[in-house]
């Protein structure tokens, strides 16, 4: 891994009137990395996630993607990033390659770089068949991990994922983990929320939030050692317990 | 001990008569008075199908099944007395404020919050001071302690859960199902769906659902005693090439990730000197090599590949 | 009934936490009123018109002469003979006629009396209204200045004709036609959102998980409307007779009765909408496309039923608010009683029950 910074952030700080949602954090992503982003429930984990992708100012500090800044050049990095996350990722009345065409158009790709890798990408997921079938005909797993292989479709440089594999089996959910290691492999830096803890130890690196601030942030391997614990979900459950706020 | 709730041969249907694809593929299983009863399985596995054909919301195509003793068909009144009920998605009026909300449903189930608040005293003094607070303004964790409350407040004799802790944080599922123990020994059945496997180990039964089929039904630790495989946790400093190494050796079943380890599954018994020798080569990479007992992940993992 | 009286209290904070319903519920036909009443009450400067003067005297050449000064009136023409005034309005460019018969300083000096003829163009109902209102006026005005002299009053007789509209279709129409659109839209589309929001939320699965009657849940929801359109009712009355001058002249008792009446089926079919839809949106659209637009253009509010084609007034029947439409203008404009509207009544009863049995067999108790 070398030093290249995807994302670089200098105490960061979001507030809504009284309330300081995320609070001074500092931290640094490297390219290639993946770099898990825990905490509970209104932690601050969305409010500092959309200030990377560029759909929220924040109140001070300075942070940069791709190493763009997130004051001045929100189009810049959105044309740099991928987003995926649970709730919103493909049109269900859209066939799998219309959903692909639309998506890689909206990010200005030519028409021979679309269709040369659409085929790439439908013969990776073993979608041959599926190809022309609507995204809604397709079981929730493969959905996902089609959501996935469209938001780095346009090769960015960070992809940010949220929650990407809630309710998801846990067959289809290490298959999602492989292509988010392969998509690593190639130089994408992995920016990624999740709710289940063993694929915290999946990452690189884990941030925990708590209450609008980073409490603990590490290679799961040191962040077990640290707290003395056997397991990120132990981990989490102690510093995430010590959280006073428990409100969006 | 009789039986709290009984499902014989349970099929649904979706879609169009031309297009139609099974929900649920003929499911049986009965959930004894006062049990935890867990359905564990991921999304459209047809856990919200069975929920709401047991709380008489929807028909089922073929089958019978009853609550309570009541035919979920026939006496769908009598159960609507008896059942609570707390939907997957959240089912809460936002615009009323946290008391109001249990309030209006006390009221609908011809009950009060007084007759009955021994229920719900440990959950609702924890919510107790935003009772004035619309329940749009609460948190997750709250929210769900809310609808926990109005889904408890007329004592129902069966309590059918669906997904409470799904879209929720560690630490409130957490909590939520220490609150789930509790209640349990007031003697309230509860049916409780979830796609978290690490939350089987809190129920009494579990059943794993899958595509609308049951891969097993038992006690956690009974379903665990059913994996006849050895299961070996391996991790070096070299994660990736260990697993690609695993997943070709002819003598490992299935290798995956789990969590800091892989998970592997061998084919045959009494190996893992075999499996050391295969893994030799990580020797200088810090290869850890240990036998574990499967949780109920690496069960279901094992049934779902068994079945395809 | 407590279970009731719980869920109507439920469903009144909903309308009033929300500024939006609140704002459409009772702001709505207020501005509506407002809006149609002034906007078709403008005033009239400088109309055209044209004068017909058989007696060609001292009296009429003084009362053209006012006339013609007055800002609101250009006299166009000077006609010679009865047979040109069709003529001239189907030109289009005069708006009315005052006819003076033969001898009309003389019928006033020796009779005290004398008649003029006001004709107006009434397919523009309220110009012409309001022209023959401003002519007539300073018609009294000339009147009551040369009695000022005099121990006996003269009185001129202004006989008013409208042509194309006798009825004079519209002037008044507004109001019993926006009572048919607000009572459509507030009971109609909003009873059917407010269900089908439940759908949507997922709270109507613990409704119905709930020993609470199906159809219990649905009258609560109604109950609230209801009372609305009692409000809402009221101030379009008030707002017609006491802002725009609109009199009722029938029975008020019977106005109310039958405005329940309307209101009672467009909630019976709000809540048809609602036991066949599952999304807001969806409820929206067919309340409007198909509820509101047909309340608006067949009902006769806007457009003349008569005028129509075949099809359309064959159709204009199956909309209830043509049936309200006609029995409010009956009772408020021509002031009739029950006994020439039952029929319509009956008809608008008809309707009410059958939506009402449809859509109470229409209910789901279950979710599919």
């Amino acid at each position: 891994m070398n030093d290249v910074k995807a994302i670089t952030v200098d105490h960061l700080t979001k507030k809504f009137g009284n309330f300081t949602a995320v609070d001074n954090i500092s931290f640094e992503v490297k390219k290639g990395e993946i770099f898990g982003f825990l905490g509970a429930n209104g932690a601050g984990k969305t409010t500092a996630m959309r200030m990377l992708c560029g759909l929220s100012i924040p109140s001070s500090g300075n942070a940069t993607v791709a190493g763009f800044d997130v004051y001045h050049q929100t189009e810049k990095i959105k044309k740099n990033i991928g987003y995926m996350s649970q709730k919103f990722s493909l049109y269900e009345d859209l066939t799998v390659k219309e959903n692909i065409r639309f998506y890689a158009g909206i990010y200005g790709k030519s028409n021979e770089f679309i269709k040369n890798k659409t085929g790439v990408v439908i013969k990776d997921l073993h979608l041959e068949k599926e190809a022309n079938k609507l995204v809604k005909s397709l079981p929730l797993g493969w959905k996902q991990k089609l959501a996935f292989s469209v938001a780095i479709f346009h090769e960015p440089e960070i992809v940010f994922l949220d929650e990407p594999t809630g309710g998801v089996d846990p067959v289809t959910r290490r298959e999602f983990w492989n292509l988010i290691y392969e998509a690593a492999a190639t130089g994408i830096t992995v920016f990624v929320t999740t709710h289940y803890m063993d694929e915290a130890e999946y990452c690189n690196r884990v941030c925990i939030m708590v209450d609008g601030r980073i409490d603990a942030m590490d290679t799961p391997q040191q962040l077990k050692k640290a707290c003395d614990a056997a397991s990120m979900d132990e981990v989490f459950l102690k510093l995430a317990r010590k959280a006073l706020r428990s409100d969006t | 001990m009789k039986p709290a709730i009984t499902i014989n041969n349970i099929v649904k249907f979706y879609g169009a008569k031309s297009n139609k694809t099974e929900a649920l593929s003929g499911i049986s299983f009965n959930v004894n008075e006062g049990e935890l009863f867990g359905i564990i399985g991921p999304d459209g596995a047809g856990k919200t199908s069975l929920f709401r054909i047991l709380t008489t919301l929807l028909l089922a195509d073929e089958g019978e099944a009853t609550v309570d003793g009541y035919d979920v068909v026939k006496y769908y009144k009598e159960i609507r007395k008896r059942a609570g009920y707390m939907p997957g998605r959240f089912s809460l009026y936002q615009d009323l404020t946290v008391e109001e909300n249990l309030e209006f449903f006390a009221t609908i189930f011809n009950t009060t919050i007084e007759k009955n608040y021994h229920l719900i005293k440990d959950i609702y003094i924890q919510i107790e001071p935003f009772k004035k607070r619309k329940a749009g303004k609460l948190s997750g964790g709250m929210k769900q302690k809310l609808a926990l409350c109005c889904a408890l407040i007329h004592k129902p004799s069966v309590l059918f859960l669906d997904e409470p802790t799904t879209g929720v944080d560690a630490v409130s599922r957490k909590e939520f199902w220490e609150m789930l123990k509790k209640l349990k020994q007031q003697n309230i059945t509860i049916l409780v769906s979830t796609p978290y496997m690490d939350e089987a180990g809190m129920c009494d039964r579990v059943a794993l659902l899958q595509s609308g089929k049951i891969l097993s039904i038992d006690t956690p630790d009974g379903i665990i005693e059913q994996f006849q495989k050895d299961l070996f946790a391996v991790r070096s400093s070299k994660m990736l090439p260990l697993l690609n190494d695993l997943k070709i050796c002819s003598e490992v079943e299935d290798a995956y990730f789990f969590g800091a380890y892989h998970h592997v599954v061998m084919k045959h018994k009494n190996e893992e000197q075999q499996l050391k020798n295969y893994l030799s080569k990580y020797a200088g990479d810090g290869l850890e090599i240990n036998a574990i007992r499967p949780n109920i992940e690496d069960c279901f993992m094992a049934l779902m590949k068994n079945t395809e | 009934m407590k279970q009731f009286f719980s869920f109507v209290k439920k469903e009144f904070h909903h309308i009033l936490r929300d500024p939006r319903t609140m704002l459409i519920l009772l702001g709505m036909p207020i501005a509506q009123i407002i809006i149609f009443g002034f906007a078709l009450t403008n005033e009239v400067k400088n109309s055209k018109i044209a004068v017909l003067d058989n007696s060609k005297d001292v009296a009429t050449t003084a009362l053209i002469q006012q006339i013609n000064s007055s800002r609101y009136f250009d006299i166009e023409k000077s006609l010679t003979d009865y047979k040109s005034i069709d003529a001239e309005f189907k030109t289009g460019k005069i708006k009315m006629v005052i006819v003076f018969p033969q001898g009309f300083n003389e019928d006033l000096q020796h009779f005290n009396k004398a008649q003029v003829q006001l004709i107006a163009d009434a397919s523009d109902p309220n110009v012409a209204n309001t022209l023959a209102n401003y002519a007539t006026a300073i018609i009294m005005d000339y009147q009551n200045r040369i009695t000022d002299d005099r121990k006996l009053p003269y009185t001129i007789h202004t006989e008013i004709q409208m042509l194309y509209n006798p009825q004079l279709m519209g002037a008044y129409s507004f109001v019993p036609g926006v009572m048919a659109m607000v009572l459509m839209l507030v009971c109609t589309m909003m009873t059917a959102i407010t269900i089908v929001r439940e759908k949507e939320t997922g709270t109507m699965e613990v409704l119905l998980v709930s020993p609470v009657q199906p159809l219990k849940i649905v009258i609560a929801k109604a109950v609230p409307y209801l009372l609305l359109s009692m409000v809402n009712i009221m101030s379009i009355l008030m707002l017609s007779v006491f802002v725009l001058g609109v009199p009722i002249n029938g029975s008020l008792l019977l106005l109310i009765a039958v405005s329940i009446l309307f209101t009672l089926t467009s909630l019976a079919l709000g809540l048809l909408i609602s036991s066949v839809t599952a999304s807001q949106q969806a409820a929206m659209f067919i309340s409007l496309v198909g509820l509101f637009l047909p309340t608006v253009m067949l009902s006769g509010f806007m457009f003349p039923i008569e005028n129509m084609p075949l099809p359309l007034r064959i159709i204009s029947n199956v909309v209830p608010a043509k049936w309200f439409y006609t029995i409010v203008k009956s009772v408020m404009i021509k002031g009739v009683g029950f006994s020439l509207i039952w029929k319509e009544v009956l008809v608008l009863t008809g309707m009410m029950l059958f939506f009402l049995v449809l859509s109470i067999k229409k209910f789901k108790i279950r979710l599919a």
